[in-house]
């Protein structure tokens, strides 16, 4: 196979911390107790600032209560408590008996029913990071790695107990590793990836890890803990867990608090700014801007807190992952297409243990590569870095981040102001995904067929034309070729304006190219979205799927060459 | 009321429009106004009227911008839009983010490729069509910025006449500090959040003042001024929409207001060109004895070629291109609207209809 990916030179990093007792997220969970206690504390004021009367705060937590209620009736999940039904019928009758009293007696009382529920939530978010577990957990999803793909690779006896291939074949790290090793040793990191698989939260892990990176805590969806396995690892890296369920104020603002105040305190973190898994296989236009915004709010209250001196800088990192396979694909691209018009997604899942393991293990026998760009590091403000993480204006000049929350000579809190900063340093986030993105194989020749399909029916509107018979839909080859070509020198010409990347595999013969990007595109699919006929024709048995695929590379106004 | 910091407030460019904001600022405390020509410093320095405006004693004028910058947190820049980059520029090393500036220009900036002019490219987008508050993201740190816009004749501004102006921003910090600066008995100030709608109003409403102005040359009365605003109106919001704004800014203050302020203004630059354009003069003509560029003429060309670009139909803007540029007389372009064929009166505000 010529049009491998180049083989990966570079040794393994060294950790840039001598041990697991100087990282910041083994701190934090010494101290477990105490943080949670500082979490629920402030989260309590925050909320009696944002409901500042009596009866503001009391309807907020009838709110609440009937939200969890409802939530407990409709939709419950293998990882929910036991006893959950119990806990809010006690809120319920506490809330009941508060209204039949009145006076200043009990004033206090639904201070005290709001600090539960704030303790209850934030034990329940908080991640339980232990030091052996993760060296168990690291080192036995090396080892299985490992084997797995040397026993597939190296066609000998024995290969199964071979080194020769390692992860780092099989998953390309690129893009600004050294500075991303840099600014965790100057700062606080905040990594901001893209979002399409559940694979994400355990390939990132590796990530950091193989960077020689200190565990970072991270918000994984609580829903990828009914997967007992992902459970296992995931507890043991470090995260945290976000119920995107629970969209109550109290839930919400006791886990921005717990951000928040846990970047303060030094934890690199991670979180997927997308929120869910990208249904349609876009990349994030739109960010979720509630966790993002406490990378903001934690690099002001550093500064509030340090007058003179110096004062830890956050720094975000986005990073763009890309598969040429999507386990999830066909499902989330039918909850797309459900469900447009609508963004509330309720994370289902139709893949237990079982499942995650034969995908683990189809993806390491086979060749289907993963590639890692890691962005350049940016200020909270959206500003780039130079290699001492000071921020830097277009011109090259060094910005003093403290002046962005100074206002008539003082610095001060303006939330709203700072929701948008959020929306601008979102904003910047999606430039860069689509900036670092590397364009496979795979994606171009989705793109390609999908596009050139679509445009024989101008007259049809998305929906009506996935709605077409997939038999009668095929492209000449020679024609295709000839498409593929002309965009694939768009691709390169993009590159050349910094607006994207593309793997290595790209380059080369096109019809080497096209016949790797077939042979790769979800490979796996039951029904393969790109094919080739035996006419050598590309016809597709999933135009959903393909769709999906496709989608990688919209954005780059690419389908004004098609 | 005061202002809270002692800073004095700088202006940038002292025109009549920057002059009688000047003059409103100093009210409630220092101001500091630049000017680019010295002379101008001088004569405001020691005679203290300028353009026939009786300085306020508060003003102390300037030819430093730096002193600008590093003196004042809060700075209206005030220049014609085709200085305003350059003036930017020139700014950009003293500022901070810190800064809040809230801008009064109402124009577009327009970067071409190299040996090429407006007139010679075929269509233009918003990658080079910027609106002030994006040249002065683009060029320095300041991230706070505003712009001040809506029915504000410098003229009657000067004479105390009751007036209203909308302070434009996403940021609520900016929007009270321009309130705070500027509100008088005499003049409210209302805040709007949608800072590019606001802004591409205030530029889009300059081509309905050349229509208008060539309807009144043409010697037809308020009948037709009222189909031609609220046409204008219509289409000001379709463009604005194209061009990246919400259609709430085209109704408020910063849209109608200003339309129907700047229709009926028979002294303005933008109303004389139309004016005499009917009557039958040719446009190098009248640019000739203009000591300033009449801010729409660009406009048309730009707005014209934005639409090409975005596929708008904007009736008015292309009968004016074509009056301005390709010899089509004032009346050929009315006969031409008055049997275009268009029968709904308003269609943006129901919800949009769904293509693809």
């Amino acid at each position: 196979m010529d049009f491998q990916e180049k083989k990966n030179k570079n040794k393994p990093y060294k950790p840039i911390h001598e041990g697991i007792s100087e990282w910041p997220v083994y701190l934090l969970s010494k101290n477990r107790k105490e943080f949670l206690e500082e979490v629920a504390q402030k989260s309590l004021e925050r909320i009696k600032l944002l409901r500042p009367t009596r009866k503001q705060l009391i309807d907020e937590l009838e709110t609440t209560v009937y939200r969890e209620q409802n939530r407990l009736k409709r939709n419950r999940w293998r990882v929910d408590p036991k006893d959950e039904p119990k806990f809010w019928s006690q809120i319920k009758s506490d809330l009941v008996e508060l209204s039949t009293k009145t006076g200043d007696e009990n004033s206090r009382k639904e201070d005290e029913i709001l600090l539960t529920i704030i303790q209850r939530y934030a034990n329940e978010i908080a991640g339980n990071f232990k030091p052996s577990s993760y060296k168990v957990a690291r080192e036995v999803i090396k080892f299985w790695f490992v084997r797995l793909l040397n026993g597939a690779r190296v066609k000998k006896f024995g290969g199964f107990f071979r080194n020769r291939y390692t992860l780092r074949d099989k998953i390309q790290i690129v893009g600004k590793v050294k500075m991303l090793r840099k600014l965790a040793k100057k700062g606080t990191v905040v990594m901001v990836p893209t979002h399409f698989s559940n694979l994400d939260s355990i390939l990132i892990g590796w990530v950091i890890h193989s960077l020689g990176l200190p565990a970072f805590i991270y918000g994984a969806g609580l829903n990828l803990f009914n997967i007992k396995i992902l459970a296992y690892f995931m507890n043991s890296l470090g995260a945290y867990k976000v119920d995107r369920r629970k969209k109550n104020l109290p839930y919400l603002e006791v886990l921005k608090m717990y951000s928040n105040l846990a970047i303060q305190k030094g934890a690199h973190s991670l979180f997927f700014p997308g929120g869910t898994r990208s249904r349609s296989g876009l990349l994030e236009k739109q960010l979720k801007l509630g966790l993002l915004s406490t990378a903001i709010e934690a690099q002001r209250s550093l500064y509030q807190d340090n007058t003179n001196g110096e004062v830890k800088k956050i720094f975000v990192v986005p990073i763009t992952l890309n598969y040429h396979f999507v386990l999830e694909a066909p499902e989330l691209i039918d909850d797309y297409l459900q469900v447009k018009g609508q963004d509330r997604y309720v994370e289902q899942d139709n893949y237990g243990s079982f499942q995650m393991v034969r995908f683990l293990f189809k993806f390491f026998t086979k060749g289907s590569n993963i590639s890692v760009s890691i962005g350049a590091g940016l200020d909270v403000l959206g500003n780039y870095l130079d290699d001492n993480g000071n921020s830097l204006d277009d011109q090259g000049r060094i910005i003093d981040n403290r002046d962005y929350f100074i206002s008539n000579g003082n610095l001060t809190v303006d939330m709203q102001r700072e929701d948008e900063y959020t929306r601008m340093l979102s904003q910047k986030i999606v430039k860069e995904y689509h900036r670092i993105n590397r364009v496979f194989a795979s994606h171009l020749v989705a793109f390609i067929t999908f596009e050139m399909m679509q445009k024989k029916h101008p007259k049809l509107d998305l929906f009506g034309f996935l709605r077409l018979p997939e038999e009668d839909q095929e492209i000449e080859y020679s024609e295709f070729l000839e498409t593929f070509k002309r965009i694939r020198k768009e691709i390169y010409r993009l590159k050349e304006e910094g607006k994207v990347y593309y793997a290595s595999h790209l380059k080369g013969e096109a019809e080497l190219v096209i016949k790797h990007g077939i042979g790769n595109v979800g490979i796996f699919h039951l029904l393969r979205p790109v094919l080739r006929n035996k006419k050598g024709n590309i016809i597709t048995r999933d135009l959903n799927t393909l769709y999906y695929y496709h989608n990688r590379l919209v954005g780059y106004e690419l389908e004004k060459f098609i | 009321m005061k202002n809270s910091s002692d800073k004095p407030i700088g202006v940038i460019g002292a025109g009549n429009f920057g002059s009688i904001i000047a003059n409103m600022l100093a009210q409630q405390g220092s101001v500091l106004l630049y000017a680019r020509n010295e002379e101008v410093v001088r004569t405001i320095t020691e005679n203290r009227v300028h353009l026939g405006q009786q300085m306020h004693p508060n003003i102390v004028a300037t030819n430093n911008l730096s002193q600008i910058a590093s003196h004042c947190d809060i700075i209206f820049p005030i220049v014609p839009s085709s200085n305003f980059r350059a003036m930017m520029k020139e700014l950009s090393p003293y500022l901070h983010p810190y800064h809040i500036l809230i801008h009064g220009t109402k124009g577009f900036d327009v970067s071409l490729p190299k040996g090429k002019t407006i007139q010679s490219v075929r269509t233009l987008s918003r990658k080079q069509v910027k609106t002030m508050s994006e040249v002065i993201r683009e060029e320095s740190v300041v991230v706070r910025i505003g712009c001040l816009a809506g029915p504000n004749l410098a003229k009657e501004l000067a004479q105390h006449q009751p007036a209203a102006t909308v302070i434009a921003s996403p940021f609520n910090e900016v929007i009270q500090t321009g309130k705070r600066l500027l509100r008088n008995d005499r003049f409210q100030v209302y805040g709007n959040h949608d800072l590019i709608g606001v802004e591409l109003a205030g530029v889009l409403k300059n081509i309905i003042a050349i229509a208008s102005g060539a309807l009144s040359g043409l010697g037809y009365g308020e009948n037709a001024k009222g189909l031609l605003i609220s046409r204008g109106a219509v289409e000001m919001v379709y463009l604005g929409k194209a061009l990246g704004g919400n259609t709430s800014a085209f109704l408020g203050l910063a849209g109608i207001g200003d339309l129907v302020a700047t229709c009926n203004s028979s002294t303005s630059r933008n109303f004389t060109v139309g004016n005499r354009l009917a009557k039958g003069e040719i446009l190098a003509s009248i640019l000739e004895d203009m000591e300033e560029v009449a801010e729409g003429v660009n406009t048309v060309q730009i707005v014209k070629k934005c639409a090409d670009f975005y596929k708008v139909r904007a009736l008015i803007t292309e009968n004016i291109y074509k009056v301005l540029f390709e010899n089509m007389t004032v009346q050929e372009a009315l006969d031409y609207l008055m049997r275009y064929p268009l029968n709904i009166d308003i269609d943006f505000l129901e919800p949009a209809k769904t293509i693809r």
